[in-house]
């Protein structure tokens, strides 16, 4: 099932098939459309009737029903090739988005579960066992939202505690003795803040995964597959190549907790999602992230299955070629593009920088500006963007 | 922002016990309350001075300044914050970082800001922290990091959260060379920076009394509706949790630092 899904996978991803309509009104509370799907969803409406008429009356409606299609199809494109970034966020959390267990079942291949951080106990926030992706042993991990309430509430709704973090770091040890290479499926609204994360120490496990996920000598690749929260998400977030699906978004802090600071409300989070930067094309636009995944039209829950697979497709491809390179090479690699993330410039005019320096040369590291700058650590993700060609130029969405 | 904490005049009242008291007393106790001992925080400037041989100071990447990578404006432009911290705190960004004596022994020094926009971590200060950290790797010298800060900077976006993966990554290359790093952790100690650096010592002093922890009681009432215990998120509540090796009065940081360096330093 999942390799078939793989070699199916269509990487241009401008099918001319509608997406199949979502169950309408399935038990979840009329959230198969979201505000901004409305005439979508009067478009299915308005296919159904015909379909029912049709079928009632035998009058012979193809035509119309092929228009309305059309129609549909152009709605889906007037919408998704445009959404805002509060638009975004709402997708990356739609209820139907496939979550951790889809991609087990979609994209993994013989998935071996390993529990708990043998300390304290098995968080289930965070879901972390061995698996196959495309023929290539991995270790796979992810945040795990859960699907119904009683889920939810097991998993602390996706936000890990602090044996979370200290379990997937044991894991990929794990898979680093073994020279196995990690994956990373990140979808989190942060982490855990509470009272027992805090007393078990949530900011020190955080703190030790980075510096751990940054020497870890075996290839890592991480995906915002749907919400990418702060420290929460960054926390199993270091690796050789960070990607997002296009509708994911990846932030320092929540668009509601960002307008609860600045406008000391949360309704202003549609506002604070704009200035946050926090959607897949700004970020990749920042050199910030290396690759968009695209998703299928309409967002991943419409078609859940082709969104798992594009994912899988993407991490398969990235990681043949992170084998290729010698362990040395990849944590040099890796280091040098964590530190390149930076955007500063040397004003030797500030007040304080008399005396302290003599130099004058203005130094903007904006990754954007240079692409140039760090040629030798992005050689490979050149090699990546060759090898995808198609998913790279998909990726780069420049409609 | 942050407050100036210390109000002008001969005497001052302490916010912590309520007493008048000398002001000159209270500077020469390096700030803090002669009478009850609350540590005041200080600025990157004052705090070098305490804790540094004098006049062994010798700065670097003192002119660092950000370029707004997202254009930000809230209810004033991001640049205008800028400007504004810089004129009214008198520092360039939310840390400073350097080569200095402690006792007589060469160390790489970072100080955060608590004047600056809440120490706040943006590109400036992760690039220049990571960089004091790879000198430190470099020239085989202990590195000394004194913390203060409100965590990740907001208005740098995703540039801010990586800054977090940066700097702990310079820490990896540093530990895998054997270097010595020392967190002092000051009021407050949060969030971003918490979760990379300042955790990250192989020595975590703390200040007396100091704020350490991760989330907010604001953001963890917020979301999980859990109000915190009395002292939470204390160097004292988080020494007696394991995370914090030892509560160091800020007038014996000095000499704490100096025989951990002769304990623990190449």
């Amino acid at each position: 099932m999942a390799a078939s899904a793989l070699q199916k996978v269509n990487p241009n991803m401008e099918s001319k098939t509608v997406p199949p309509a979502p169950a309408s009104n399935g038990g979840n509370g009329g959230a198969a459309f979201l505000e901004f799907e409305k005439p979508i969803s009067q478009l299915y409406r308005n296919i159904e009737e015909l379909q029912a008429d049709q079928a009632r009356t035998n009058r012979d409606h193809s035509k119309e029903i092929a228009d309305q299609r059309e129609l549909l199809m152009a709605m889906y494109k007037k919408i998704y090739c445009h959404l805002s970034p509060w638009e975004t966020v709402q997708v990356a959390r739609h209820p139907k988005r496939p979550l951790f267990p889809d991609y087990i079942r979609l994209m993994v291949k013989d998935f071996c579960e390993l529990h708990g951080d043998r300390n304290f106990r098995d968080d289930r926030a965070i879901v972390t066992g061995f698996g196959r992706i495309d023929r290539q042993k991995v270790m796979i991990i992810g945040h795990s939202k859960g699907r119904d309430t009683k889920e939810r509430l097991e998993n602390h709704f996706g936000m890990a505690h602090p044996e979370g973090y200290r379990k997937a770091l044991a894991k990929m040890k794990l898979a680093a003795k073994f020279r196995l290479p990690v994956v990373c499926l990140i979808d989190t609204a942060g982490a855990y803040p509470g009272v027992g994360a805090e007393e078990r120490g949530i900011a020190q496990a955080i703190a030790v995964n980075l510096l751990e996920m940054a020497r870890l000598p075996t290839p890592i690749v991480c995906v915002v597959v749907g919400e990418g929260g702060s420290g929460g998400a960054l926390g199993i977030g270091v690796g050789d190549r960070i990607a997002m699906l296009e509708h994911a978004w990846y932030s320092v802090i929540s668009p509601e907790g960002c307008a609860a600071i600045l406008w000391k409300s949360s309704e202003y989070a549609a506002k604070a999602s704009e200035t946050l930067r926090l959607t897949s094309r700004d970020l990749k636009k920042l050199s910030l992230i290396d690759d968009v995944i695209r998703e299928p039209m309409g967002g991943a829950h419409r078609d859940p299955e082709a969104a798992v697979a594009a994912v899988g497709h993407y991490v398969s491809e990235t990681l043949r070629d992170l084998k290729r390179v010698k362990i040395d090479t990849l944590l040099k690699r890796r280091y040098r593009k964590l530190r390149d993330m930076a955007s500063f410039h040397e004003d030797a005019t500030s007040p304080a920088a008399t005396g302290a320096t003599t130099r004058t040369r203005r130094r903007t590291r904006t990754p954007a500006t240079t692409p140039a700058a760090s040629d030798a650590g992005r050689a490979p993700a050149a090699l990546v963007a060759a090898a995808h060609a198609d998913t790279a130029r998909a990726a780069s969405l420049g409609v | 922002m942050a407050k100036v904490e210390v109000p002008e005049g001969l005497w001052m009242r302490c916010r912590g016990c309520g007493k008048m008291v000398f002001r000159k007393v209270f500077e020469e106790a390096l700030h803090v309350c002669p009478e009850c001992g609350l540590h005041y925080r200080v600025n990157a400037r004052t705090r070098v001075d305490q804790l540094i041989d004098p006049n062994t100071f010798e700065e670097f990447n003192a002119g660092l300044v950000s370029t707004d990578p997202l254009k930000w404006v809230d209810e004033k432009p991001y640049q205008d914050r800028l400007r504004d911290n810089r004129d009214r705190s008198g520092a360039t960004e939310a840390v400073i970082t350097g080569r200095a004596y402690i006792k007589g022994r060469a160390v790489i020094l970072a100080v955060m800001d608590p004047t600056f926009m809440m120490g706040s971590m943006g590109s400036v200060v992760g690039e220049k922290i990571t960089s004091a950290i790879e000198r430190a790797t470099d020239q085989n010298l202990p590195l000394v990091i004194v913390t203060c800060s409100g965590g990740a900077r907001m208005q740098e976006g995703l540039v801010s959260l990586l800054q977090m993966a940066k700097t702990s990554a310079a820490l990896a290359r540093h530990d895998d060379h054997g270097g010595l790093y020392i967190t002092v952790m000051t009021d407050p100690t949060t969030a971003g920076v918490a979760a990379s650096f300042a955790f990250l010592g192989d020595i975590i002093l703390a200040e007396p009394g100091a704020m350490i922890g991760f989330a907010g009681p604001r953001v963890i009432w917020n979301t999980v509706k859990e109000e915190l215990p009395e002292g939470f998120q204390t160097a004292e509540f988080m020494l007696e949790r394991g995370f914090v090796d030892r509560i160091v009065p800020r007038k014996d940081l000095r000499t704490e630092i100096g025989r951990l360096i002769d304990y623990a330093g190449k």
